[in-house]
């Protein structure tokens, strides 16, 4: 069996990813599917130690954190469509009201 | 047997996760999440964490997804077309940061090595739906209710974000 540094290794490169995407990506929803992205890395670590250790509550974790991410998904989706309804855009360089 | 299928899983997941991001379409960086989130249950079905693995697939690639897809197809919004053209300082500090992330998160792991779990004889058994399920009814019964009332404020609240206010004139 494999040790548990890939699975860890494999988390830590999927998080990376996602924090890249969130920095040089413009598109409001690509950068919200790369917060996904990161979400599932940090369950995938968890998910690993969990069954490493022979503990189940990491696995709870992880499910509790996925009701949160379909919650989380649900009101970013639906500001997503208010900011389109009012900007006509999702380009997230064009949406700078509340910066100064 | 397992390593090779941990191997194949892991380059594809991470792969498709690269794909995502370097993709100018925004129905292909969708689609692209979706087989990085299959590859994921399968690697929680290595871990034999077999709930977890249904559950990945039903709500994240199949619902979560779904609805991802139904806005970006609703707000109909074109590609990115100066993604990777020119040479952008955004781009490299973006990498840079990247690469520090990285590193750190290795290095942590690196110093905590040797107090890394091995693996234990009980992986087999915990990740059923028979023993997620006995626990999360008894144990964490309290934030399983919790969690109900979330997700009912959560489509409240998107329906209150989401509604379109007509003027009365």
């Amino acid at each position: 069996m494999i040790e548990i540094d890939w699975f860890l290794g494999v988390s830590a490169i999927m998080f990376t990813i996602g924090i890249i995407g969130v920095l040089i990506r413009r598109n409001a929803s690509v950068v919200f599917m790369c917060v996904e992205l990161m979400l599932n890395a940090v369950n995938l670590s968890l998910v690993s130690f969990s069954s490493y250790h022979g503990n189940i509550d990491g696995q709870i974790l992880v499910f509790f954190a996925l009701a949160v991410a379909a919650a989380e998904a649900v009101i970013g989706l639906a500001i997503i469509i208010a900011i389109y309804r009012n900007n006509l855009t999702v380009d997230v360089s064009k949406i700078n009201l509340l910066r100064w | 047997m397992i390593v090779y299928l941990f191997f194949l899983l892991a380059v594809l997941a991470i792969a498709s996760a690269l794909a995502m991001i370097i993709n100018k379409n925004v129905v292909n960086s969708a689609l692209f999440l979706v087989i990085n989130m299959v590859s994921l249950a399968g690697i929680y079905l290595l871990l034999n964490a077999q709930f977890l693995a249904i559950i990945q697939i039903l709500v994240y690639a199949g619902a979560i997804m779904v609805l991802f897809l139904f806005v970006i197809m609703l707000l109909n919004v074109q590609d990115e077309e100066k993604l990777f053209d020119k040479f952008r300082v955004k781009y490299f500090v973006a990498f840079l940061l990247g690469v520090a992330v990285t590193g750190q998160i290795f290095y942590s792991i690196a110093g905590v090595a040797d107090v890394l779990p091995t693996i234990s004889d009980k992986m087999v058994y915990i990740g059923t739906v028979e023993a997620v399920g006995d626990v999360l009814y008894t144990k964490y019964l309290l934030p399983l209710e919790m969690t109900a009332i979330l997700l009912t404020a959560a489509v409240v609240g998107a329906l209150m974000v989401a509604q379109h206010k007509i003027k009365k004139a």
